[in-house]
């Protein structure tokens, strides 16, 4: 291994790769999030009529890999003549940024669904008793409740979503998008050194992926804070008085 | 009755130390091509090996009237293998380079490699420094153009690299990219393909020192030397012509 070229590569991965990676899983991660909440709770719907169709989507998002859902985006749609002759679609579908955020959001937000659908299946029964006592019903009662518990419950299962986008983001680098993986394969065939690229890329998934996990334990710290319990001294306090 | 017998016997000898003479000069060479790179070297239906290097395999052994056996190897063994004494060449299409030459012996060069722009049919090109400026260009990735495009215009172009060819084709009948730089020779014939009709070759080549040889052991310099010869005889006789016809209407040898 020739450790001189590291720097070099380094650079070259953090200045051109890193930010079309950031954005694609920043992007992909946050639509996907607005497609998995209909899709959970359309999921959860007692009618079978609305149930299919969410169903369809996860089950083609789920049981297709990543790898084919980019192609069939990115090569496959434009070899359709009337794509490639839409003034609206061919715009987008024609740069591989915007093919790879349509696969990456489309899958990530089949899989965040399903994570969604079980947290909110999840919810203890009474919670959602309790609320209607109170009077609450429909929408209040998915605003309120519902979404928010099953945000916290579905958290950690969400997290690791987030981080298979990130791996599952260099993917893109077939097709033609020059993220951390696709500047790591460039710089390989340039320097026929496959260790020293892909070792520095590996690292530099590594470390973001290590941020991201911190990020994502405070988030799960933050909202379960009620959990938690008021701290030793004042639960003292409370007592003494 | 008996002078008969004896001429007999005598020309039956004769001709059995001809037979000797001639099974002791012709040599059985083994000759590895890879199959994999049509038109220069494929599997036809049949299992057989076929297509240009073939050819001019077949030609050089029966010029130097020599046994040969085709074998087939795959592309990241292949020079492994010749090491490995499993057969005596390699005829694959293989560039002659300053690395391979660190472990192989070539031949002269037996064909020329060229590197041309493909581009649609109603878009006119301007082949140089400028006249690229600012385009969109596409190459396979680890490739000679690749390469080329990298060094010679990698800061006024934008460079788009694909995992295979067929993806390279893909995106410029897309309208992804402007131009692809490929080996010409392939890329032929993807142009008399259906996928290709609207799109031809613009420009000069771009590479011209890309040469492609037989390589062999490097002690083998004696079988070298007789390749030469026979590589020589063939050019000079016409049948290198005549096979050359067989797979590209334009002289491999400029």
């Amino acid at each position: 291994m020739n450790v001189d070229l590291i720097p070099g590569f380094l650079f070259k991965m953090l200045t051109e790769g890193l930010p079309t990676t950031m954005a694609l899983v920043a992007l992909s991660v946050s639509i996907g999030f607005f497609l998995a909440v209909p899709t959970a709770l359309l999921r959860v719907s007692h009618n079978p009529a609305v149930r299919v169709l969410p169903y369809a989507y996860i089950f083609f998002f789920r049981g297709t890999p990543l790898l084919i859902q980019i192609a069939l985006v990115y090569y496959g749609l434009s070899t359709l003549e009337w794509i490639r002759g839409s003034e609206f679609l061919w715009p987008i579908l024609r740069e591989p940024f915007w093919c790879a955020i349509i696969a990456l959001s489309l899958n990530t937000g089949a899989y965040s669904g399903e994570i969604l659908r079980g947290a909110i299946q999840a919810i203890p029964r009474g919670e959602v008793e309790a609320a209607r006592a109170h009077g609450m019903h429909g929408w209040l009662i998915v605003r309120r409740i519902l979404l928010p518990r099953a945000f916290q419950i579905g958290l950690p299962a969400y997290g690791n979503e987030i981080i298979l986008m990130v791996k599952g983001s260099a993917l893109t680098s077939t097709i033609t998008l020059l993220d951390i993986t696709g500047v790591a394969r460039n710089l390989y065939a340039r320097y026929y050194t496959p260790m020293e690229a892909f070792v520095t890329a590996g690292v530099i998934y590594l470390v973001l992926v290590f941020l991201l996990t911190r990020l994502l334990r405070w988030v799960e710290g933050r909202l379960s804070r009620h959990l938690l319990g008021p701290p030793e001294t004042e639960l003292a306090q409370d007592r003494a008085s | 009755m008996l002078t008969l017998k004896k001429t007999a016997t005598a020309l039956i000898a004769a001709a059995g130390i001809a037979l000797g003479a001639q099974a002791a000069q012709a040599e059985s060479i083994k000759i590895a091509t890879e199959g994999a790179f049509p038109p220069f070297n494929f599997i036809d239906a049949a299992g057989v090996p076929q297509g240009f290097d073939v050819d001019i395999a077949h030609a050089l052994c029966a010029e130097m009237k020599d046994d040969c056996e085709i074998v087939t190897q795959d592309w990241d063994g292949i020079i492994p293998g010749l090491l490995a004494k499993k057969y005596d060449a390699i005829i694959a299409s293989m560039s002659i380079t300053p690395e391979r030459q660190e472990s192989v012996l070539f031949s002269n060069p037996y064909y020329n490699n060229q590197f041309h722009f493909v581009g649609p049919k109603d878009k006119d090109f301007d082949i140089s420094k400028e006249g690229l400026k600012g385009k969109t260009l596409g190459a396979q990735r680890a490739t000679v153009s690749a390469q080329w495009i990298e060094e010679n215009l990698g800061d006024t172009v934008d460079l788009k690299l694909y995992d295979t060819a067929e993806e390279a084709y893909l995106d410029l009948d897309a309208g992804r990219v402007d131009l692809l730089l490929n080996d010409t020779y392939p890329t032929y014939d993807w142009l008399k393909s259906d996928a290709g009709k609207n799109y031809e070759l613009k420009g000069n080549s771009v590479i011209d020192d890309d040469v492609v040889g037989i390589a062999f052991r490097k002690d083998e310099t004696a079988l070298v030397d007789k390749v030469n010869a026979a590589l020589k005889a063939i050019i000079d006789n016409g049948t290198y012509a005549k096979i050359n016809e067989k797979y590209f209407p334009f002289s491999l040898l400029n």
